[in-house]
Parts: structure tokens; sequence; C-alpha cells
């Protein structure tokens, strides 16, 4: 039986409202039915009652005036075959006597002239009784074990009682009449079925299709985040759907979580490798120093032979570039710093026209914002050289470039900067460690432009976050501005 | 009214047309015209159970034969009892009346014998005394001793007289010979009774119990004939004394002139009666002695 209630709903609602349907047309059809056999009954009391009425006026004076075969051919005008054929036809007329003996009857072969009521059988013993203590009339009788409905009537004369007038039934025919009627009741339940069922069918496996879909869907997890419903799939408002939209709504809170999760562990990972870095930058940097001086010192001395001179200045040039690449890992951001202006705009623009010109990128420029915001100048301006410089190298030649910078959604708090290019779009890979140093993913590059960006953006407090996006690279840097710090890195 | 203003001929014009065309029974009927005085006159004729009077298409076709021939306006009146039949004699609301033997012996003061019909071409019939088909334990009339009894009508012969008459023979009083008796007014009925079981015997006429036989064998042959009566004279067609002279003729040539021709015949045919002849009072001595042992006439 478990096995039942283990099944989907795709097959359980239209079984159970199937069963349920063909359960109310049977219950509802035999509740019609005992009706319809009381009724049946009914029915004939009542046809009796008019024929019982009409015979015993119409018998009192032949029977007054022992008639006998008038009386007889009254009784059997009601009988029209051998056997009676419907329910309402009666089967035999009797007259009885005032002494319960049986005057004429509508069949004398069974119920002949003359014989005592009560030696015709247990039905006739019971009715005998009956008729003498009776005062309602007509009086219905029907003797258990017996396949006979009997109905009879007083025949009287001016208040005179003559006799009793006997209509007898043939329960028999009741029977067969009743099978029909079931029959039919059947045949209709059946047609009612026929209707009901397929729509049922269609109407359960339409309700079932969505939970079982979510269903579907909720297995999936906590392994992968499923995707959300499609939205035609159940568009009412009612549990289900409400249902629907609670799931849809916790997948994005899950979706959230998990990106919020990667995010995490991508900026504890940078802020490792920037701690380490910069106890390796530190550790160089003392000792290079020192030798940085030397060698300058070294180069002052005029008794250097030429061989030696071009030794030192190759370890000049190498020391420079130890210190270079170390200052570079090691980013440093000012305190006290100017305020942006729009001439910090204007040079950057300007800086980058060579490399714009060069490469033949159409580049948009969209910068709303006031004379000046409090933002430190050369950061946001190293910021924007090295995203818009990067951008420029990724597009193709003759590629497009664009920049907006503004308010973050209007908010007084928050600088956002947004930088596209339509180059090769990002590798999942490549955006898991795109931040990380020496990450280049183009020749030529070091590696280092992005890094010096995101360890800035990240000194400020702000965020910085790369993803593909209509077919184009986006970066998006959210600076602070003032104390509150931005929430998302997303545009 | 005069009586005899009840049947005479239009006028001289028709009666001159009517021997244009040979017809046998306008020329009797020249001879009556010379005693009518009236011109509207009907012939009312009762008709009662003596044979099967219910067959009403039979009826109708007599009474346009008879009118026809006659050339006068024939009424038929129809009643189920001998009784009320011999009343509208007595109050000669009636002309005619083919009626039983025993009834005619009964107003042999105010009847005259008028024709007897030929039945197998005899003017005789007989009474049978018939039970179910199925009851093969009655052998004779003594062995229905405390049965139900079904007579025909008090005023007929074989339904009633003769049986009586019978059981009288056998030394019994037919008053409490049987358990229960009743009428049922028609000797077909009484061949229902029987057939039904209402009555375990019965009474009837020959004639009609072997009409019966042929008309309606699915109730005829559920009965059988347990014995069979002497011969009686067959039940006649009377006029009552009041009828002229002129008129008893004419009705006496046309009734004996009905199986001289086709539609006559064919008429016949349907009674299953061979014609009519004049009979005589001598034919009902036998009806006459069994009136006689129950002190009736």
């Amino acid at each position: 039986m478990r096995w039942l209630f283990n099944l989907s709903f795709r097959h359980k609602i239209p079984l159970w409202t199937s069963f349920l349907i063909g359960f109310s047309i049977f219950v509802v059809g035999a509740a019609l039915m005992t009706r319809a056999y009381e009724v049946m009954k009914s029915a004939v009391v009542i046809s009796a009652t008019n024929l019982g009425h009409t015979l015993a006026n119409t018998v009192a004076p032949t029977l007054l005036h022992d008639d006998v075969w008038r009386t007889f051919e009254i009784v059997r005008s009601p009988i029209r075959g051998e056997s009676a054929r419907n329910p309402a036809e009666v089967d035999a007329v009797i007259v009885l006597t005032r002494n319960h003996k049986v005057f004429v009857s509508s069949d004398p072969d069974t119920l002949p002239m003359l014989t005592e009521a009560a030696a015709l059988g247990a039905d006739w013993r019971q009715l005998s009784l009956r008729l003498g203590d009776e005062t309602t009339w007509p009086l219905v009788l029907e003797p258990e074990d017996s396949s006979y409905l009997y109905v009879a009537l007083p025949i009287t004369d001016n208040d005179a009682q003559l006799g009793h007038l006997v209509l007898r039934y043939a329960k028999s025919v009741f029977h067969p009449w009743f099978i029909d009627t079931i029959w039919q009741g059947v045949g209709l339940g059946l047609l009612v079925l026929a209707v009901l069922i397929p729509i049922n069918w269609y109407w359960g496996g339409r309700m079932a299709a969505p939970l079982v879909d979510l269903a579907q869907r909720m297995g999936m997890m906590p392994e992968t985040v499923p995707q959300p419903l499609p939205p035609d799939l159940y568009p009412y408002h009612d549990e289900l759907g409400q249902l629907f939209q609670a799931y849809d709504r916790m997948v994005l809170a899950l979706r959230d979580k998990a990106a919020l999760e990667s995010e995490m562990v991508s900026s504890e990972r940078l802020a490792a490798i920037g701690q380490l870095t910069a106890g390796i930058a530190h550790e160089i940097n003392n000792p290079l120093a020192g030798l940085i001086t030397v060698v300058d010192t070294l180069k002052l001395r005029r008794d250097l032979d030429p061989r030696a001179l071009r030794s030192l200045e190759l370890i000049d040039r190498g020391l420079t570039q130890i210190r270079d690449t170390v200052a570079a890992l090691l980013v440093q951001t000012r305190a006290q710093a100017r305020p942006l202006n729009q001439h910090d705009l204007e040079d950057i623009r300007t800086l980058i026209q060579p490399q714009v010109i060069k490469r033949r990128i159409q580049l948009a420029w969209s910068a709303a914002m006031p004379a000046e915001l409090p933002a430190p100048a050369s950061l946001v301006r190293q910021i924007l050289i090295n995203l818009l410089l990067n951008a420029s190298q990724a597009a193709a030649e003759g590629g497009h470039v664009s920049l907006w910078l503004g308010r973050k959604d209007g908010s007084e708090s928050c600088l956002s900067i947004v930088v596209r290019n339509d180059g090769t779009l990002l590798g999942d890979e490549q955006l898991a460690h795109l931040f990380e140093p020496f990450a280049s993913t183009r020749p030529g590059g070091h590696g280092l432009g992005l890094w010096v960006t995101y360890q800035i953006v990240t000194q400020l407090d702000g965020r910085i976050a790369a993803r593909n996006i209509d077919g184009q690279v986006e970066f998006v840097v959210n600076l602070p501005l003032g104390e509150t710090s931005c929430t998302t890195a997303s545009a | 009214m005069h009586r005899d203003a009840r049947m005479s001929l239009p006028n001289r014009n028709r009666r001159r047309w009517l021997i244009g065309s040979g017809c046998l029974a306008a020329i009797g009927l020249i001879g009556l015209s010379r005693k009518s005085r009236a011109a509207d006159g009907k012939i009312r004729v009762g008709m009662t159970p003596a044979f099967l009077h219910d067959q009403h298409s039979l009826l109708y076709d007599w009474r346009a034969f008879m009118s026809d021939a006659l050339q006068r306006p024939v009424e038929f009146v129809q009643r189920d009892s001998y009784r009320e039949t011999m009343d509208l004699l007595r109050l000669e609301k009636l002309d005619f009346a083919w009626i039983c033997d025993y009834p005619y012996l009964h107003l042999k003061q105010e009847v005259r014998l008028l024709a007897v019909p030929l039945y197998h071409g005899r003017p005789y019939y007989r009474s049978y005394l018939i039970v179910r088909k199925d009851n093969d334990q009655v052998r004779s009339m003594a062995d229905l001793a405390g049965s139900v009894f079904a007579y025909a009508d008090p005023y007929s012969n074989t339904g009633y007289l003769a049986p009586r008459y019978e059981i009288r023979q056998l030394g019994r009083d037919p008053a409490n010979f049987f358990r229960k008796t009743f009428f049922t007014f028609s000797h077909r009925k009484v061949v229902e009774a029987v057939a039904s079981g209402l009555a375990q015997g019965g009474a009837v006429d020959s004639y009609i119990r072997d009409t019966l036989v042929h008309v309606e064998p699915a109730l005829a042959l559920r009965t059988r004939v347990l014995s069979r009566s002497p011969e009686y004279g067959f039940p006649p067609f009377v006029s009552h004394r009041s009828v002229s002279d002129a008129d008893f003729q004419v009705m006496q040539r046309h009734l004996f002139g009905t199986n001289k021709t086709e539609a006559g015949r064919s008429l016949l045919a349907r009674l299953h009666l061979d014609g009519f002849i004049a009979g005589g009072p001598a034919l009902y001595e036998g009806v006459a002695r069994m009136m006689r042992a129950f002190g009736e006439a």
C-alpha cells in the first residue's frame, strides 16, 4: 500500500481525484437508486389506491346483487396479460366478502371462489387478520418473505361494509425493472466518468508538472544552486504559486551567498599574497637601498677602468629594476592627498591618447562628476590609467573601450568607475586569478597592473570586480567617498 | 300511430321501379304496400344472446341487408338478457325478435312464430355441458355436484332449463345441487367463465359453442363438451301478435328468401346458418315438456 503513497504527484493527483469522482458517483448513484425504489413503491401504492377506489365503487352494487359474472368482468378489467409487465400493473384483484371469503378473483385458478382467505396461504392469513382491525385505508401490506405487495380497501354501500377489495402486485416485476434502472444509472455514471476522468487527468497533470519540476530542482541542492523556475510555469498566486515564488527567492539568496563566498575566498587569498609580497619587498628593500648607495658611490670614483664602469652600470640597472619591481609590488597609499578634480580626468585622457591612437581604439568617455570629489586624486588617476590602458590593450585593433564614471546609483557616498572593452572574453580560470600578481593574460605584460589596481582599491576600502557582460569585459570599481564604505562591487 | 302504418312503401312510382328491377324481395313488398298507409314506419327487431349478438360488424351488415331488401328502415334492438327483450315485446316496443325457444313458449300468447333458422340443414340445436379442457376428473353432470356452475340466462333453454332438467333427471334438486351458480347473460360468457376457471361447469347453446370454435378458437377450445342434451327446436324468430299479417308475411318471405341471394348466403355463412323455414309449435314440444316438469306451463 505504501507504494501508492510514494507515487509521483503526476500520477497520484489524477488517481486520487479519479477515485474520488468514482466513489462520489457510486454513493450518489446508490442513494438515488434507493430513493428510486421507495418512489417506485409509493407510486405503486398511489396507483393501487386510485384503481382500488374505482374498482371498489364499481364492484359494490354487483357484490350487493351477488352478480358473480359482472364482478368477475370488473375485477379482470385491469388485468392485461398472463403476468404483470411493469411494477404499476396489478397482478391480481380479489373481492372478499364480509366474512373474508373469496367472492370473486381475477385469477380463479389460484384464488378460487368461496375459499376462506386464511386458507390461501401465509400472506392471506396475515392480511385476513389485519383487515379485521384496520381503520385507516388503504391497508398496504408487504409480508416478509413474500413476493407480493398487497393493497386493500373496503367495499362500502351507503356506509354498509360489503366486503374488501384486495389488489396484489408482484414484486418479482419490481426487480427486473429496478435492475434496468440500475443499469441505466451505471451507464450514465460511466458516461460522466468518461468525460470527467480525461479532464481530471489533464488538470492533475498540469497541476503536478510544476511540483515535479520544483522537486527535481530542489533535489540538485546543495551540490549546485539550481536555476530559478521559468516565470510562466505557474503564473498564479495560490499556495503553490507562493511556494514557487519563495523557491525563486531562496535560489537568488543562495546564489548571492555563493558569489559572496567565492569573493571572500578570493580576497582572502589576495590579502595573503599582499602580506607575503610586502614582507618580501621590505626584506629586499633594506639591503637593496645599501647596494644602490654603494654602486652610486663607486660610480663617482674616477679611477675606474672602463670595464669595471660597465659592470657597475650593469649592476646599477639591475638593482634599479629590482627596486622598481619591488616598489610596484609594495603599493603604498599616502594618507594625505588632494581631491580629484576635472583636470585629473582631462590629464588621464591626454595620457592614454597615444595608446588609443596607436591601436585606433574608439573611446567612449562618460564622466559625470562635479568640479571636485573627495577622492584621492593620484590614486584614482593611477586606477583609471591602469584600467584604461589595460582595456586598450585587451581590445582588438579598432575595437571599443568605454569609461563611465560617476556616483554609484546616485549615491552621495560612492564613486563608481566602469571600464569596458570588446576584446576576448575572460575564462573562468582567468576570472578566478585576475587580480593576483604576475597573472598576465597578455604576452609582454608583467601582470602587475591589475594587482596594483586591486591593492589601491582595497587600501581605499573600495571594491573591484570583473565580469563578462553583453559580449564585453567589464571592470567595475566602487570607491567610498568619505567614511561609509561601498557595499558591493557590482555596478 | 296505427301499427300497420309502420310498414309501407313510399309510392307507386317507387314500386314500378322496383318491379322493373326484378328484385325478389320487392315483389313481396308490393303486396304489403297495398295495406300500408304510412311511409315512415321503422321495423324494430329484437336481437338476443340466442346467437353471438356481440359481433357488431355482422349485425351492422345484416341490418343493412334487411333494410335494403325490405326498403324500410330497420332497427336492431340489442339486449343482454332475454328478460329485457321479452319485456320490450310485451310492451310492443318490438315488432319482431330472435329469441330462445324457452321465452317463446313463455310468450306464446303474445307472439307468433315467424321463422325457424336452419342449423346444419335442420331446425334443431342442443344444450352442451362444458368443463375446462384440462379438467379430466369430471365425466358427467353428477360429478359437478357441489361445484360452481355458470348458467347463461334464466330464460335460456339450453343455458338454464335443460341443465336443470338434467339434474332433476338425476333425482337431485337443481336449487342445491351446485355449491354456487351464477348467470353470465350470454352463452359466450359461459364459455369464458368455464375457460377462466371461475366456474367448473357451464351450460351452453350448441350452436353458439360450435360457432365460437370457428370464430374464437383460442377461447372455445379451452373448454370441452362433457355431454350433449337431446335436440330442441332452434331459437325462433317471432313477431308480436299486433304486427299485421302483411308485415308478418313480408318479413317471413324475406327471411325465407335469404339463402336465395348471394348477399343473403354470405350473411348466413357468417351466422353459421343455412336458411329459414316456417317451423311449427311441434318443434318445441321438448321444451314444453321440461317446462311442465318444473310446473311452468
